[in-house]
């Protein structure tokens, strides 16, 4: 089975009937796991004490946030350069999800920061960067609701979603590049991470769990998209069928 | 292909100048905004010598967007644009020219005007020599970025407060290190030149960036 199977809008749903149950179900088991692990194995951090079990929260909905970004990019890319029609339908399912997972991620990050630095927010790079990659996906969700016609809106957004993706390696390298209040990268490492196992391991299976849940939204949204537009096209064939005789343009189209 | 791109250039500068070209309008609206500003904030002279380059910047920035909407609007309207899109010449050809011109029309003017301005918010003669320098390469990254948005605004059509909230993110960078290398100049022991070089380098991503942008959404328009 290649990608251009799946261009086939009743496909794509056929396979995400099956598939999703799993996702999910795998997707709560690890989780599950992950979250009695992070509460009650993982030790507490002996300067941080019991805070730093955000952590096990805050770390995933970041990694997810940049990921979303990353994979609605790449649909952006195939939007544009293969104009393979399912991958609007994703770019445009991923844009919301990615906006909530961000937004977990600062206000896990803003409640840490409190008894931590002793401030909700600073301005300083990586906290930045993402308020930016935060008010970036705003801007693309509007951007989604401001036009109409699904496969125009999807070439628009489609472009700014590849000019944001800038922001991705700004985030990624901004506790290296600036000097920042923000830890800088602990896990993800060319000498390995220096984050202690036993804290290390419950991270990871929650990044894992925590990731299956995000595929599971994605392939509900995109469910979601696909009937909306197949709502779209009954409803604009039905106004054709009231209306024969009329020359008129059904709406949402421009001559 | 330097035939037509030098009179593009010629032709939009002109019709900017010329009676109902409103080019000196975006250095009035900066006078206006800075101007404006003092009153907001009290007119304490050391607490405008310090955050004016900030609100230079802003003012700059906010000048620059609302300016750049119609860049290709009124292009559209009369017809121009298809007929540019006629000729041989690539969308992203006619992109820059158009946005060279409006900065020459707009933002230069600007810039000039800037060690004059900030005689009013009391700063030193190093700040203004620095913030006059960062506005001057700064402005053309602000100018390409809005290009992005000029071209939405074509296929929006009533996009116009939409374009300014997808746009202004993206100018975060170009703000962060043009007050950044201002600010060196204040205070003295940061240093002026990283900060600037980056804010050049930052111009020149947005050059290319906002220039393939901007050609690939007017594109879009032909369906």
């Amino acid at each position: 089975m290649g990608i251009l199977d799946y261009a086939n809008p009743t496909r794509v749903m056929r396979f995400s009937r099956v598939v999703k149950p799993w996702v999910a179900g795998l997707g709560a088991v690890v989780l599950a796991i992950g979250l009695y692990m992070a509460f009650f194995t993982a030790p507490a951090d002996y300067q941080q004490g019991e805070t730093i079990r955000i952590m096990y929260l805050h770390v995933p909905m970041a990694w997810l946030g940049m990921f979303a970004y990353a994979l609605m990019a790449l649909s952006a890319f195939g939007t544009l350069v293969f104009k393979h029609p399912m991958a609007d339908v994703s770019a445009k399912a991923m844009a919301p999800i990615g906006a909530t997972f961000t937004a977990i991620c600062l206000i896990t990050g803003s409640l840490w920061g409190k008894p931590m630095w002793n401030t909700w927010w600073v301005w300083d790079a990586r906290l930045t960067s993402v308020l930016i990659l935060f008010l970036v996906y705003l801007g693309i969700i509007a951007l989604w609701q401001a036009i109409e016609e699904p496969i125009k809106a999807g070439k628009v957004t489609a472009i700014i979603t590849l000019i944001g993706a800038i922001n991705l390696p700004i985030i990624k390298f901004s506790v290296d590049w600036w000097y920042t209040l923000h830890q800088p990268a602990s896990v993800f490492r060319l000498d390995g991470p220096t984050i202690y196992p036993a804290m290390l391991y419950p991270l990871l299976i929650c990044a894992v769990g925590f990731s299956l849940i995000f595929f599971w939204l994605h392939l509900m949204a995109m469910d979601n998209e696909l009937k909306r537009r197949r709502v779209r096209a009954l409803q604009m064939r039905a106004a054709r069928r009231a209306a024969p005789e009329s020359t008129a343009l059904p709406a949402g189209q421009t001559a | 292909m330097a035939q037509p791109f030098r009179s593009l250039i010629a032709r939009d500068v002109r019709l900017a100048i010329r009676v109902g070209g409103g080019a000196l309008v975006g250095t009035l609206f900066f006078l206006a905004v800075i101007g404006t500003v003092p009153f907001g904030i009290g007119p304490d002279l050391n607490l405008l010598s310090r955050i004016g380059p900030a609100i230079m910047w802003i003012a700059a920035l906010l000048a620059t967007l609302i300016g750049l909407e119609r860049l290709f609007q009124s292009d559209k309207d009369d017809g121009a644009l298809d007929l540019l899109r006629l000729t041989d010449a690539p969308v992203s050809v006619f992109v820059i020219a158009k946005v060279i011109a409006h900065w020459l029309g707009a933002s230069l003017p600007l810039v000039i005007a800037t060690p004059l301005l900030s005689l009013l918010l009391a700063l030193e003669p190093r700040a203004i020599l620095a913030l006059t320098a960062t506005l001057a390469v700064g402005t053309p990254a602000l100018s390409f970025l809005g290009a992005v948005g000029a071209a939405l605004a074509v296929t929006l059509r009533r996009g116009a407060l939409l374009m300014a909230v997808i746009i202004l993110p993206f100018s975060i960078p170009v703000l962060i290190f043009g007050v950044a290398a201002t600010r060196a100049a204040i205070v003295e022991p940061d240093p002026f030149w990283p900060p600037f070089a980056l804010l050049v380098a930052t111009s020149l991503i947005y050059a290319v960036v906002g220039t393939l942008g901007a050609a690939a959404t007017i594109k879009i328009n032909d369906g």
